[in-house]
């Protein structure tokens, strides 16, 4: 099978507005016989379910919460960037585009970015109308603030708490349309399998997660807007629930896997505390711009930090980056905190932590300022840690954050299966090897509201759809092997609990498939990751039933995927071989252990097809090319 | 009248009926005050009688207390509602629940504190109202009746209850009032509350000062 | 640390339920109280016996999933953070916590500690947002807004809809989770072509729902994981007074 990724003729800064031309249109009047199921309410799916709600499409929309405002999209803290130009330093729609497509390390697909890049000001237009209270200077227009990876100032925000805003915003559209009825809202509903008729996307499987029910639905396009798969590692900044299920199972039904390796790995993290630790906190990126990191000269050095000499500390980001200092990329700054640690300069009680330390800026600009700016997070780090950080500095660590790959879609957000969409971090998106602060929330909305409406009318005027009903074959098998899935789980009566053996798939994923890899690492990860699984369906402890509210099922049942997921994941990782963005092969690095890129080799996008149970994946290469931004090697020095 | 009877059902609608009448209510207060006053005065209580003597004869006086009966009709019944509707959407079954933590003992016991005073109000009437108006004889002398009643211990006692639980429902039913007009904002807290305690502090104060002055016997 | 825990156990909606007693045994005082609950939910499970259920998601405050009735208190005794920020240290060692669902009319008993909250999404679909289509949008600095109101409107908007202020409240009423929608909207000028609609509609839903009248008595606003002002509540006083009186 050869990738198309059909991207449109003509110069890029034409390519969409051509494309939005020659793609057919769905009959006003036509458009209620069509229906959609969106599943997922995040930023991506709450505005995907909107927008076409508002176009007339009779729209099926599903999340795992009992509301769609719960979905984890509402955790974003900084911002969201468009290239308005409002502080008049520059930006552009250019400007935004290259910093995006350098930012992700040259693996992304430029006609994609450029779009997004364009769209990304409407998106802000959209959000005010909503009544997102975003940030304002006391003229009463707009503010924006500067973000890591870009010398311009174009990130709107709404306090620390951003996501949330942008996602109520969408939440309040979907809202007023399951009001008018063009939505029809299920809660507490999670997808188990995607349901494919002669070779079409038509329907899905859900599980009610109240009673057990397995319910069919069928349709004629489905979206997947159901984020990303950081939680393979166990520990991560993702919520609990967020899993990989819906897309391993599209994954197995035809559609091929993008970049599964790309992991992004935030920097400001508070550390872990104990093993009963369900998961890691993210402290906005922003602390950089004022906070100095470092780390005892001396390894092991267990000293209090304030009794820690100012010529006993390495400053060790300033020290290596003099021109960027504490503001290097996410990736960057991740990877030196590992380094670091592994060379036993870590701090706290487990020595998996760095000093990021505010005492100079204290001492210039006093408290009141710090307090004023950064409160909260203060507030929020004594809450976890009992910890002054006003008076001793603070601890962090990195954590899983955010995965850049996912199912591989086309131009169109279509994936490799006729009528499956997928969109927002569940695709394998645009942000290539490396995801710029401040950029998710952007590509979220921009797919939702902007993309997904105008590119699945196309499909839909082209395709032809027979009667399908709930009987088919299809739903029934799909729904029989889930419950047998579900009868084997429960009779597994081991030992040990899905959390534990998922703990012990995390450290794997994380000492071989984290921040820095290598040939060595990934290969004894492929050994014990099915290991791993065999002991899983041997010696799980499931208890209760399947026919109704069972949080120990629903583990079980996202970890059987995860557990393939990062076979996938350590599969591409060890196949590409080379450092770019977020994944680092030690093997490729320069002397000073800065990443190093093999675009003779590698300058394409990975996507995986699913050959069967057992069998081993193919790779099928998207070839990348760059005609707009030439890559060059990434600098932050 | 639908549109009436719709605000009426809706839940804010009933909380400013009985916000409303609330203040009416005891501004009517203020009125009884001053002329209650007038005891205090060192000759006897013959201001006092002749005060007692001209109200009835005021006609707007007369259309005034019946439009005030109707209101506290209206307040009472407005409450009880609120209360039973409240009551059933409720659906409290806590183990533990430490409301005094939460709120003010005053502001949830406002049936309690109203349902007292209400009877307070019937006694009071039956002993001063009644009497002025259906058993005054040739020299009837409204002070005597008064410095009878609350040099009476049980009745002294009862009257300063009721004042000390008439200043409890003020407490909160004042601000409240305002608060359910929407006024209740970072500029007008202070002065709701400053005024607030004249109602809830001062009036009940200076009601209670006449109970008080008779068991003293002055 | 160790504590004795009395749980609510509930099987579904339809059954009766009952307190349950656990002991956490070896709780570190950096725990979260989600996470205490983790841990005797492994223990629970390893004797296959069903775990304890309740809501939780994001673990960090801001998805309004979790909420449980701590020791009398919504998201326990600590102000302005949620159940799954809540940490162990502020407990006694050896002490008793009782904990319970959420207890409103409107929010019914799903499973032990989850209650069923989908009545607040009926008030929002009933008027909470600003009826602008996709696309529809003019550019967005077309419309200045004073700094105060904005980020008067943001302390509105932060509220995460956990329902703790209808937990808390004697009257289990949803006065401050509708206001802080309704006052948001209200304090915005994109908000104000539906300001009366929107504010007659919304209480009309929650009356409907089955909550409680306001009686002031602004407990919602001490247990508010968000620190949600009762002021919002003045504020949509004034939307409702202004769209049937004015």
């Amino acid at each position: 099978m050869v990738l198309n990724s059909k991207i449109p003729e003509g110069p890029i800064q034409q390519k969409w507005d051509n494309h939005r031309f020659n793609m057919k249109l769905v009959n006003a009047a036509n458009k209620r016989k069509y229906t959609i199921i969106v599943v997922g309410t995040g930023l991506a799916g709450a505005s995907a379910a909107a927008s076409l709600a508002e176009l007339g499409y009779n729209v099926i929309s599903l999340c795992y919460h009992e509301s769609p405002r719960r979905a984890h999209s509402i955790a974003a803290q900084g911002g969201i960037n468009a290239p308005k130009n409002y502080k008049n330093d520059g930006d552009s729609i250019w400007r935004l585009f290259y910093d995006t497509v350098k930012g992700g390390d040259y693996r992304a697909r430029e006609a994609n970015v450029y779009r997004l890049a364009q769209v990304s000001g409407n998106i802000i237009d959209q959000c005010v109308a909503q009544g997102v209270p975003f940030g304002r200077e006391y003229g009463g227009l707009l503010d924006n603030r500067s973000f890591g990876g870009a010398q311009v100032s174009r990130t709107f925000y709404a306090r620390g708490q951003t996501g949330q805003q942008l996602l109520l915003g969408a939440y309040s559209a979907l809202s007023r349309q399951i009001n008018t009825g063009r939505v029809t809202f299920y809660g507490r509903r999670e997808m188990l399998d995607l349901i494919v008729i002669d070779g079409q996307a038509r329907g899905i499987i859900a599980r009610n997660l109240e009673t057990g029910t397995l319910e069919p639905y069928v349709a004629d396009a489905v979206i997947l807007a159901t984020g990303g798969y950081g939680n393979v590692f166990y520990l991560a900044t993702l919520a609990k629930y967020s899993n990989g299920t819906a897309i391993w199972k599209a994954h197995k039904k035809g559609a091929f896997f993008g970049n599964p390796c790309f992991t992004q790995i935030h920097p400001t993290c508070i550390p872990l505390s104990s093993d009963y630790q369900s998961k890691l906190t993210l402290m906005s990126e922003s602390l950089r711009n004022d906070g100095r990191i470092w780390v005892p000269k001396k390894a092991g050095d267990k000293r209090n930090p304030k009794d820690i000499p100012e010529n006993e500390r390495d400053y060790y980001l300033e020290r290596l980056y003099p021109s960027f200092g504490n503001l290097v990329p996410r990736d960057v700054a991740s990877r030196r905190a590992k380094e670091m640690c592994d060379k036993g300069f870590g701090v706290g009680t487990t020595g998996l932590a760095v000093y990021l330390d505010f005492a100079d800026t204290i001492k210039r600009n006093g408290k009141a300022w710090v307090e004023e700016k950064y409160g909260n997070l203060f507030d929020m780090y004594h809450e976890i840690t009992d910890e002054n950080a006003y008076e001793t500095p603070m601890r962090i660590y990195p954590a899983v954050h955010y995965t850049m790959g996912g199912l591989w879609v086309d131009y169109n957000l279509m994936t490799t299966i006729p009528g499956l969409y997928v969109i927002g971090e569940a695709n394998f998106s645009d942000h290539g090897a490396n995801r710029l602060g401040a950029s998710a929330l952007m590509q979220g909305l921009a797919d939702g509201y902007f993309i997904i409406p105008y590119t699945i009318g196309d499909y839909l005027a082209s395709s032809k759809f027979p009667l399908i009903k709930t009987d088919n074959p299809a739903f029934i098998e799909s729904e029989k092997n889930s419950q047998d899935t579900f009868k084997q789980l429960l009779a597994i009566k081991g030992k040990q609990t899905v959390d534990e053996i998922h703990k012990r798939l995390g450290k794997i994923m994380y000492d071989y498939c984290g921040m820095a890899r290598n040939e060595a690492g990934l290969k004894k990860a492929l050994q014990h990751i099915p290991q791993i699984r065999e002991e899983f369906y041997k010696d799980v402890i499931v208890p209760g039933t399947a026919d109704n509210f069972n949080p120990e099922l629903e583990k079980a049942y996202r970890f059987v995927d995860y557990v393939e997921i990062a076979e996938l994941m350590v599969t591409d990782a060890l196949h590409r071989e080379e450092s770019c963005g977020g994944h680092l092969r030690e093997e490729y690095q320069t002397e000073d252990g800065e990443a190093k890129r093999d675009d003779e080799k590698f300058s394409y996008a990975a996507a995986w097809e699913y050959k069967g149970n057992g069998q081993k994946w193919e790779m099928h290469k998207e070839q990348l090319t760059f005609e707009y931004v030439k890559p060059s090697t990434r600098s932050y020095k | 009248m639908y549109a009436f009877i719709q605000f009426y059902n809706s839940s804010v609608g009933k909380k400013l009926l009985v916000g409303l009448t609330g203040l009416l209510l005891i501004s009517y207060l203020v009125i009884h005050l001053f002329g209650n006053l007038l005891i205090f005065r060192n000759d006897a209580g013959r201001a006092f009688d002749e005060y007692a003597e001209i109200l009835p004869q005021v006609v707007v006086i007369r259309v005034i207390e019946v439009g005030l009966f109707l209101i506290f009709l209206f307040h009472i019944i407005t409450a009880a509602y609120t209360w039973l509707v409240n009551k059933q959407a409720a659906g409290k079954q806590y183990k533990v629940w430490k409301k005094g933590q939460t709120s003010k003992l005053s502001s949830r016991t406002m049936l309690l504190s109203g349902s007292i005073v209400f009877i307070f109000l019937v006694i009071h009437m039956q002993q001063f109202w009644y009497t002025s108006r259906y058993e005054a004889g040739e020299h009837f002398s409204m002070y005597e009746v008064v410095r009878a009643t609350l040099s009476e211990p049980v009745y002294g006692i009862f009257y300063l209850i009721a004042m000390f639980l008439l200043g409890f429902h003020l407490r909160h039913g004042f601000q409240s009032a305002f608060q359910t007009f929407g006024l209740r904002d970072k500029k007008f807290t202070p002065i709701i509350e400053l005024v607030g305690a004249i109602f809830w502090l001062l009036i009940p104060l200076a009601f209670a000062s006449m109970p008080f002055y008779f068991l003293l016997n002055f | 640390m160790n504590f004795i825990l009395k749980i609510w156990r509930q099987k579904d909606r339809n059954s009766k339920g009952k307190f349950e007693e656990y002991k956490a045994i070896d709780i570190s005082p950096d725990m979260s109280f989600l996470e205490m609950l983790d841990a005797i939910n492994r223990d629970l499970a390893k004797q296959d016996a069903e775990v304890i259920a309740f809501d939780h998601d994001c673990r960090e405050g801001i998805c309004g999933s979790c909420g449980l009735f701590i020791n009398g208190r919504a998201h326990g005794p600590q102000h302005g953070v949620t159940t799954c920020e809540l940490r162990m240290r502020h407990f006694k060692d050896g002490g008793t916590i009782v904990v319970e669902p959420w207890r409103a009319k409107a929010f019914p008993v799903i499973k032990d500690l989850v209650v069923d909250r989908r009545a607040f999404e009926r008030i929002i679909q009933a008027g909470g947002y600003i009826s602008v289509d996709t696309g529809a949008a003019p550019e967005a600095s077309s419309i200045p807004i004073s700094k105060a109101n904005a980020e008067e409107a943001m302390d509105a908007a932060a509220c995460i809809g956990c329902g703790a202020c209808v937990a808390v409240c004697k009257n289990s009423s949803a006065m401050l989770f509708m206001s802080a929608k309704i006052s948001q909207l209200a304090l915005l000028p994109q908000g104000h072509p539906e300001r009366k609609i929107r504010v007659h509609r919304m209480v009309e839903q929650m009356d409907k729902d089955g909550f409680g009248h306001c009686s002031n008595t602004y407990a919602c606003e001490m247990d508010c994981p968000k620190k949600i002002s009762v002021t919002h509540i003045a504020r949509m006083n004034r939307e409702f007074i202004r769209a049937k009186i004015f």
